[in-house]
């Protein structure tokens, strides 16, 4: 260390380096930092897009309330007081459900991004055996059929590009993404046949998914279960571990004896299985359909899967978090009267932005260069 | 006009929205990035534009100058929305398809939010100088009169943008860094650089497309909504024009075409849902075709939707 100055000059100003490893709780702190950092953000345009709130800057404490209140608050109706908790965790497993179905594919690194559409289908699938069939045989049959029918469907739809996929290489980013697009038209299509006259919302007597204890325990319960299997599936059995290496190398996977071929398409069958599974649950609950039925969830579940890193187990809380931040975001509209249906948007995607951005400081080291000096001298 | 040519003339024009969204698009992805935000970009473009105009567009300034603000504005916030993308992919480092999609999300409700707010009611954000939309054709009373400024910009963009990519060196230096980034780098390309011009130019692009559909092609205040479908479509458009830009006039043409065919010939309104899928489903089937031929030239850079860290191995 004769010339330090002339050494800091080689020496870039930041430099970057990939982390071998990082604690946990780390890596958590920095998630959480993010999370607040992107709270505040909002806080700030909300300010600026809110003159209800310039004229009275009280109002902010309403900001970081709502969140709390819009999905743990109580409800005005005095016999169902705890509805927001309930319609929380409703809305929750079901953006789980198509976060776990997304889970397999995106391990194996197929971007399936066609979840919104492979739901739909899965519900379009529902409502045709509700459409022919409701009424006409008993109930549980129906919910049967429908279901059989639901996945049948989403199978179908998820495994198109996978075929494609696994023999010809044809990109699946892409096609996956038209086939929404497909789904959503093909849905709208159908309905006008079906009621010609209809506003272009379908609406059954019959199909409705069974209570347990009230109506909304069913689905939460089924996508518990879903997250456990499917923690177990991926990683205890064969299947999940060919998942696994293909994900990481297809070449080693092809060195070792496993079929490309076969794992890309058996996954993305289970991936639109489970996308029309979730197509029938929205089936039995909404009980009508229509092309938005989905509303972006589809999309949404691809972010909540990436953010829990593709764990199933994470991906529970991910989910809620996801929704918590959705819901909180409509209050927050409602309290300071800005344009109700776009601003949960802005909210959702600047938090998003944080959320996604932090990422790169678990995964890297940024070193600055005084810093580093110190660090050297203090070494000697 | 015969009936149809004044379609031909219609779908032109609205075609022009997608020669912006894809041109936009095509950029990004030759330097290797999938830019699932140009949807949420070109609303933020197309809100930024109308939003200027509407502030500016009563006061006393001459009706072009109102219109030339207008239309950089449009860029200047589609660019600035892909700084965004840009700044989390490329120096962040994060997915490309959930960075986008947020950002889809982001747009969609920020152009909400400034476009529907009750601040901006009626008298659209442009009354006065909407016939320099339309010059040289104002005042006619055929589909020519969509025909402006705006429109030749889109064609002008998307020759030069053909040219600068298979032309220069500048493009060649972009194609590089999109195929393979560690070979652009170690061939001394500043690989960061073009990424990030290449994404805000593209995003730039891409806002004046939202600002075209708004304000010049519909003009009036309920057009905003469609944006974002027109997005999607813009980014299917990519894989159809085959990722380069002059085949893209000829593809959103197609589109266009293909988009409205239902008001066209006199169908039932039962069958109109499967005429809107038409674009979709002819752009998979490109994308099939490619793949199967399999050629070189048609494919997508390779490193598309990959992050670019030079210290990987």
């Amino acid at each position: 260390m004769s010339h330090p100055s002339q050494n800091a000059e080689r020496e870039p100003l930041i430099h970057l380096s990939k982390r071998s490893g990082i604690h946990p709780a780390k890596a958590w702190g920095i998630r959480l930092a993010a999370l607040a950092l992107g709270l505040i953000t909002c806080g700030l345009i909300a300010f600026l897009l809110s003159e209800k709130l310039r004229s009275d800057p009280k109002l902010i404490e309403k900001f970081y309330t709502a969140f709390y209140r819009a999905s743990f608050g109580r409800g005005k109706i005095a016999s169902d007081p705890y509805r927001k908790t309930w319609d929380f965790l409703q809305y929750s497993a079901l953006l789980l459900c198509i976060a776990l179905a997304l889970t397999p594919a995106f391990r194996m690194r197929f971007w399936n991004i066609g979840a919104e559409g492979q739901t739909l289908i899965g519900m379009l699938g529902a409502s045709a055996v509700n459409f022919y069939l409701g009424g006409k045989i008993p109930e549980w049959l129906l919910l049967i059929l429908m279901l059989f029918a639901a996945v049948l469907a989403g199978a179908v739809w998820g495994v198109i590009p996978a075929l494609f996929k696994a023999r010809w290489g044809t990109n699946e980013t892409l096609f996956t993404l038209m086939m929404n697009y497909v789904a959503m038209f093909l849905t709208a299509y159908l309905i006008k046949k079906w009621q010609p006259m209809g506003s272009g919302t379908l609406a059954f007597a019959n199909g409705k998914l069974p209570a347990l204890i009230n109506n909304y325990l069913l689905i939460i319960l089924v996508s518990v279960a879903l997250a456990a299997a499917m923690f177990v599936y991926l990683r205890y059995s064969k299947h999940g571990y060919e998942i696994n290496v293909v994900g990481e190398s297809e070449r080693t996977a092809q060195y070792v004896g496993i079929s490309v071929k076969k794992v890309i398409i058996r996954t993305m069958l289970l991936s639109g299985m489970l996308c029309g599974l979730t197509g029938f649950l929205f089936a039995g609950l909404n009980q009508n359909i229509t092309r938005d039925s989905i509303g972006g969830r589809g999309f949404t579940a691809i972010i909540v899967a990436w953010l829990a890193k593709f764990n199933p187990l994470v991906m529970i809380l991910m989910a809620a978090l996801v929704l918590l931040l959705q819901k909180g975001a409509g209050q927050i509209s409602q309290d300071l009267n800005v344009q109700k249906t776009a601003m949960p948007d802005v909210i959702v995607g600047v938090i998003l932005f944080f959320i996604i951005g932090c990422e790169f400081f678990i995964n890297y080291q940024v070193h600055f260069r005084g810093r580093g000096q110190k660090r050297e001298e203090a070494v000697k | 006009m015969s009936g149809f040519m004044n379609y031909l003339v219609d779908s032109l024009a609205f075609g022009a929205t997608f020669i912006y969204g894809s041109t936009g698009e095509i950029l990004t992805e030759k330097a290797g990035h999938l830019n699932l935000g140009i949807p949420g970009i070109m609303c933020m473009g197309g809100a930024g534009g109308a939003w200027i105009m509407y502030l500016i567009g009563s006061s006393a300034l001459p009706p072009f100058l109102i219109v030339l603000l207008g239309t950089l504005a449009a860029l200047l916030f589609g660019a600035l929305t892909g700084a965004i993308y840009s700044f989390l992919t490329i120096t962040l480092r994060a997915n490309q398809n959930v960075t986008g999609l947020a950002l889809t999300i982001f747009g969609e409700g920020m152009m909400k939010v400034i476009l529907d707010g009750s601040k901006l009611t009626n008298k659209a954000y442009l009354v006065q100088p909407v016939s320099y939309f339309h010059w040289p054709f104002a005042g006619r009373n055929d589909s020519l009169q969509l025909i402006g400024p705006l429109f030749f910009l889109a064609i002008i963009i998307a020759v030069l943008s053909s040219w600068v990519l298979m032309r220069t060196k500048v493009g060649l230096h972009l194609r590089a860094v999109g195929e393979n980034p560690a070979t652009a780098d170690a061939a001394g390309i500043n690989v960061t650089g073009y990424k990030y011009a290449a994404t805000c130019i593209g995003s730039g692009i891409a806002g004046l497309g939202g600002f075209y559909y708004i304000v010049d092609y519909m003009g009036n205040n309920e057009a905003y909504l469609d944006i974002p479908s027109l997005g999607w479509l813009s980014i299917a458009l990519v894989i159809f024009a085959l990722w380069r830009p002059v085949l893209a006039i000829v593809g959103s043409t197609v589109f266009g075409f293909l988009f409205s065919l239902s008001s066209l010939i006199k169908i039932s309104t039962a069958t109109q849902p499967l005429m809107q899928m038409l674009p979709y489903v002819v752009t998979i089937l490109v994308l099939i075709v490619t793949s199967i031929r399999n050629k070189r030239e048609n494919q997508p850079p390779s490193s598309l939707g990959l992050s670019y860290f030079r210290e990987d191995r």
